[in-house]
């Protein structure tokens, strides 16, 4: 399950404490830090232990949001022409035989790069 | 062994003409042998599906009452063209919304159209004995039009070469998002089963011949604008009615930073009238290159880093100096397909017949550039030479002092030689102040990673630059990186004061 997490300024060492805390190994997909929208991070951690981390995480004063899944693909709005497929750090997306567009959200860390990419609004974030 | 048009034209009506797509052509020529292909096949359908941007459609709205001359007109605030009288208009794909956001067209008013929707349509007028109105604002759909004809300058564009970029920054161009340093490489075009690539010679594609456009039957009309089939670069001017159009073959589409555009299905069928038909159409992916060009050059004439094939395009994965770079397809191939299977269909079921071309189109024309009579602003025109500077080991307060004296928000940083390093900023400083703990010097503080221009670059390749990176102004640079001027982006109004250098 992904999670996404924001951070407040000067916070403390969150991830770190709750992999120390609940000794849940979290992967970090993704990280910003910016000097107006604060800090995020997207991280991957295991299905079972998805609510322990985004409760410890909350009470450590981090803003959590659980992510579903990754990019949202409107097969009505897409062409087929695959102008996302190479934008994408992680291969999500790719062609079948017949050259339709097969998406693989498991590999998705939500970046963003395929939603400006592609020409036709067919790729949008679930929230 | 030929074939003549109506021999084609009497199976096609009885229902036994053999029609095959462009992309199956190859294997039937290798199996059948190139005589054998002449006798088995009687027509091959082509197809492509991309942005083609170079489309529009007339209009005509009726008369209202009273009657009103339009001469400004907006369709959902897109403005179309209010040069004919009277109830007339064209509507151009890439015209932006003047009100909505970049990402709405003409393209997508049209896009609405075929799709049923209502568009607001208000035009203005100056009023006139006979025209007597000045204004009009009013819901309409389709079909309330009398005419809605397809008439698109430059389709089908024969091939096109693929794009790159080797600059550091990403860019969002029409060849879509070109990711720094050759990140990735983007390509248009549906190689095998292209049009022209069928016929490169324009033997049997020319005036009035039947096409698929936009799901519609339409046709050829001649010639489209740019057509430079001298270099492999033909293009075709198309036309059919919006009425018969569909969704599956026209869609609007917005490139970001670069504007609305037109994804389009044109087809063309080819007869197979002799031997030299034969061999065309048994063109494979293979055989069509295309060069690979560095959109990261702001220029006309950008580089060429290599020829590539549309079949190592279509891999999905192409060698570019050494390292793969994937590629990414911005037309659909899949869609380029259902066109070409749709013709097929057709013809098949008797709905379309063939023809020779009424007039033919030049197969030897080659493009020109535009011819450009006053010469481009550079950066050296507008340019300030007084450019206070300082050294990267001078104190933080050092450069307060400077850029309060200097009245500027940008220091170039030089180093001991005198090169630019980097930049500091008002910002820069303002930062240090408030975080005062160990920056001290202007080493610590400064931007590195600096934008500059030179003095002959043209002043709105710099102001582009200004605008891509969100910055306000770029150190001039020689030869030696030494800091000779700085442009600020203020300093871009000298350009419409009067008597000044206008472009």
């Amino acid at each position: 399950m992904k999670l996404l997490v924001r951070l407040i300024h000067d916070s403390k060492p969150i991830i770190a404490q709750v992999v120390r805390d609940t000794g849940v190994l979290i992967n970090v997909d993704r990280a910003r830090s910016d000097a107006h929208e604060g800090e995020e991070a997207l991280v991957d951690v295991p299905d079972e232990s998805c609510m322990l981390v985004s409760e410890r995480m909350r009470s450590l004063g981090a803003e959590v949001s659980i992510l579903e899944e990754g990019i949202r693909h409107d097969e009505d709005e897409c062409v087929d022409c695959g102008a996302c497929i190479s934008v994408c750090p992680k291969e999500v997306f790719s062609f079948d035989d017949d050259w339709k567009l097969q998406v693989m959200t498991k590999r998705c860390i939500l970046c963003g790069r395929c939603i400006q990419s592609c020409p036709h609004a067919a790729l949008s974030l679930n929230n | 062994m030929e074939k003549s048009i109506d021999e084609i034209n009497r199976r096609i009506c009885d229902g036994s003409a053999r029609v095959v797509t462009a992309d199956e052509m190859p294997d039937i020529v290798s199996e059948l042998g190139e005589e054998g292909a002449l006798r088995e096949v009687d027509v091959v359908t082509t197809g492509t599906f991309g942005a083609m941007c170079s489309s529009g459609s007339f209009l005509n709205f009726g008369h209202a009452e009273p009657p009103i001359k339009m001469e400004r007109i907006w369709l959902n605030d897109v403005e179309a063209y209010g040069g004919l009288a009277a109830v007339d208009t064209y509507i151009g794909a890439t015209n932006k919304s003047v009100t909505q956001m970049e990402s709405y067209g003409g393209a997508h008013v049209i896009e609405d159209f075929i799709t049923g929707k209502s568009i607001e349509l208000r035009a203005q007028s100056s009023g006139s004995d006979c025209y007597p109105r000045r204004s009009i604002t009013t819901e309409i759909r389709l079909e309330d039009l009398n005419q809605a004809i397809m008439v698109n300058p430059r389709n089908a564009y024969q091939r096109y070469d693929a794009a790159v970029n080797t600059s550091d920054d990403t860019m969002f161009t029409y060849m879509g998002t070109l990711l720094p340093h050759c990140g990735n490489v983007t390509f248009s075009g549906a190689g095998t089963l292209n049009p022209i690539c069928n016929d490169p010679n324009l033997r049997l594609i020319g005036s009035g011949i039947p096409i698929l456009l936009g799901g519609a039957q339409g046709m050829v009309v001649g010639e489209g604008t740019q057509h430079s089939s001298a270099g492999n670069f033909g293009t075709l001017m198309t036309t059919a009615d919006m009425s018969d159009m569909t969704s599956d073959f026209l869609r609007a589409a917005y490139m970001y930073r670069y504007g609305p555009t037109l994804y389009l299905g044109v087809g063309v069928p080819i007869p197979v009238l002799d031997l030299e038909v034969v061999r065309k159409t048994a063109v494979r992916d293979e055989e069509l290159m295309v060069s690979i060009k560095d959109y990261g050059v702001p220029s006309r004439s950008r580089p060429v880093l290599r020829q590539v094939s549309y079949k190592e395009l279509k891999s999905g994965m192409i060698e570019l100096n050494g390292e793969e770079v994937r590629t990414s397809s911005l037309s659909s191939y899949r869609r380029a397909k259902l066109v070409a299977s749709t013709l097929k269909r057709w013809i098949e079921e008797g709905q379309m017949t063939l023809c020779l071309p009424t007039r033919p189109i030049d197969p030897s024309k080659q493009a020109k550039p535009m011819r450009e009579t006053r010469k481009v602003v550079l950066v050296q025109e507008i340019m300030l030479r007084r450019v206070v500077t300082i050294k990267e080991d001078q104190d933080i307060t050092e450069a307060a002092k400077k850029l309060l004296r200097g009245e500027t928000n940008h220091l170039p940083v030089l180093d001991e030689q005198g090169r630019l390093t980097g930049v500091v900023t008002t910002f820069d400083v303002a930062k240090a102040v408030a975080r005062p703990e160990r920056k001290v010097k202007v080493l610590d503080v400064m931007t590195r990673n600096v934008i500059t221009t030179r003095v002959d670059e043209p002043i709105d390749i710099a102001a582009q630059k200004m605008e891509h990176h969100r910055i306000s102004a770029l150190p001039v640079v020689d030869a030696q990186n030494q800091c000779i001027a700085i442009l600020h982006a203020s300093d871009l109004g000298k350009l419409f004061k009067s008597g000044g250098n206008k472009p």
